[in-house]
């Protein structure tokens, strides 16, 4: 059933849209991840504009976040003071990685940055993911524990210092507000919530305890891609409605399934699927750049009109 | 006087020379984009009027085209820099329809002379038109662009996919591909002897998003605000709605 989306004014099939929901839904419940940086790629290879895949993938990331944020809550998981820090930081991001994309869109470059951005994130993560985990099957195996202690590096020796009692922390407000603001940014540009950069930082940079950092991710994640969505829907128009809510029934479905699949299987064999995942996006967009494209011209909206 | 009589002459030579005219029809002369549009076929037909026999010599042809509304655009072309490909120079297109179909009874040299397709802007590459194309091989960009737009059958060339019958009646049928723009389509009609030009018709399409499409992108570009909440509004719906059905279902 083919159906003609009215802001990305192609016609694609609905079925694909609801599998293509479904699929990346079941990987985010799997691993407790939103998803959208996969889904955000997916949608360019079947032939949506960036600029409205972006938008619109922010509005769906809304949507399930939303859902785990809830589950999160009942458990009581989230640090809502962090959460909001975290929130503030992600705004000013979101605002400024808004700017940043309109700027390039009218030099013609936000493919680029887009794209670049997900070669350099997605490798980052992949990589230090592949390896971690690798590492953890390795110990395992060889049936050592464990050893964690708490670090004091400089980060814990900056003013601003307020408690953040859900996570048992006492630290500065600056570095939760930069790396709010930077996953600010990376949400408008890559239409992405930000939770595979921020759950990292979360932990190793701030030392939140692994128990919250999931629920109070997702807590930010909801306003920071609410707020990117509606830049983008009252700046650029791209947000398409009906293409949203196509992913979404997809997505929010294939999440509960993912979810019964993911607790069947052992931690460290999902964080290695996930970063063989991620890698493989990663290759395949940077081919794309590296090889000498088929088509070398592009058709794009004029600048300045 | 004489001038006077050359003037008249000069208006009415044209008239003299348009023994022949068309006739036109369209199956349609409306196209709704609703919500399961997936392309449409228009048959396009017509007939010659004419008052006196039918000259055998040369034979007639019959061209059609039909042009979507025109736009701006801007053709890209990428280059290898720092070990990666990124776009760098750019062209800009003045007007380039978004979508232009010609069909011919016969070949293209048969039908039309260079002259009266530059008169008459006929052929693809005439349609288009690029102005203030300052870098060096501004040519590749517009055949680029034609490459691309062919490519996704939004430019189309129907060499003989006209159907002329005792040079009187003729048919052809245009493929709308999925992905159109909305607006007033043209539809022109030539008829030519010996490629010169001796009647053109030209009657007009009109393309629209109708229902959920129309409703949904007017209230995106009139009232972005309201849009982007309501979206929002969706989204969280089908979040809390998706976790308390689960929920549910658990229990």
């Amino acid at each position: 059933m083919q159906i003609y989306l009215p802001i990305a004014e192609v016609s694609v099939n609905a079925f694909l849209l609801l599998g293509l929901g479904g699929m990346v839904g079941v990987l985010s419940g799997m691993f407790g991840v939103g998803g959208g940086f996969l889904m955000t790629p997916l949608l360019f290879f079947i032939g949506i504009p960036p600029a409205v895949a972006v938008a619109t993938e922010a509005n769906q990331i809304v949507a399930s976040s939303f859902s785990g944020v809830l589950a999160h809550l009942k458990r009581r998981t989230v640090d809502l003071r962090m959460g909001t820090v975290l929130l503030i930081g992600g705004l000013i991001g979101s605002a400024v990685g808004v700017q940043i994309f309109n700027a390039l869109r009218a030099i013609g470059q936000v493919d680029l940055l887009v794209k670049l951005s997900y070669v350099v994130f997605l490798g980052i993560i992949g990589g230090l993911m592949f390896v971690e985990s690798l590492n953890a099957i390795r110990k395992t195996r060889s049936g050592k524990t464990v050893t964690t202690r708490k670090r004091h590096n400089w980060v814990h020796n900056l003013p601003f210092k307020m408690k953040f009692r859900t996570s048992g922390l006492y630290i500065s407000v600056i570095p939760p507000l930069v790396v709010g603001v930077l996953v600010g940014i990376l949400a408008a540009i890559m239409g992405v919530g930000g939770g595979f950069v921020m759950v990292p930082a979360m932990i190793y940079l701030l030392g939140m305890p692994t128990k919250v950092v999931v629920g109070t991710s997702l807590f930010q994640i909801i306003f920071v891609t609410a707020f990117t969505t509606l830049l983008h829907a009252t700046t650029n128009y791209t947000v398409d409605m009906v293409l949203a809510v196509l992913l979404l029934i997809g997505g929010v479905i294939g999440a509960q399934i993912g979810a019964v699949i993911g607790a069947r299987l052992k931690a460290e064999q999902l964080r290695i699927l996930l970063a063989i995942l991620v890698l493989a996006v990663c290759g395949k967009l940077a081919l794309d750049l590296l090889l000498m494209p088929g088509e070398l011209y592009s058709l794009g909206a004029a600048a300045g009109h | 006087m004489t001038r006077l009589a050359a003037i008249l002459f000069l208006a009415l030579a044209p008239l003299a020379a348009m023994a022949e005219e068309v006739v036109a029809g369209l199956s349609q002369s409306r196209i709704s984009i609703s919500t399961n549009f997936d392309g449409s076929e228009i048959l396009i037909f017509g007939a010659v009027k004419r008052e006196s026999e039918i000259a055998a010599e040369p034979p007639l042809e019959v061209i059609i085209t039909v042009q979507g509304p025109s736009r701006p655009i801007s053709v890209r072309r990428k280059e290898k820099r720092l070990g990666i490909w990124v776009n760098t120079d750019s062209v800009e297109v003045d007007a380039a329809p978004s979508f232009y179909a010609v069909a011919t009874s016969a070949p293209w040299d048969a039908v039309i002379t260079d002259v009266e397709d530059l008169r008459h802007k006929v052929s693809i590459r005439r349609a288009i038109r690029s102005v203030g194309a300052s870098i060096t091989g501004s040519e590749d960009f517009t055949d680029a662009l034609i490459r691309i737009r062919e490519g996704e059958s939004l430019y189309q060339t129907n060499i003989g996919a006209v159907t002329l019958d005792e040079d009187t009646l003729f048919s052809t049928s245009i493929r709308l591909p999925a992905n159109l723009t909305e607006g007033d389509y043209s539809a022109r009609f030539f008829l030519t002897r010996g490629g010169r030009v001796l009647d053109v018709h030209d009657t007009v399409i009109a393309v629209q998003k109708v229902g959920l499409e129309r409703f949904l992108y007017n209230l995106a570009h009139q009232q972005p605000l309201i849009y982007g909440l309501l979206s929002l509004t969706i989204a969280i719906a089908a979040g809390w709605g998706a976790s308390a059905v689960f929920r549910y279902i658990r229990n």
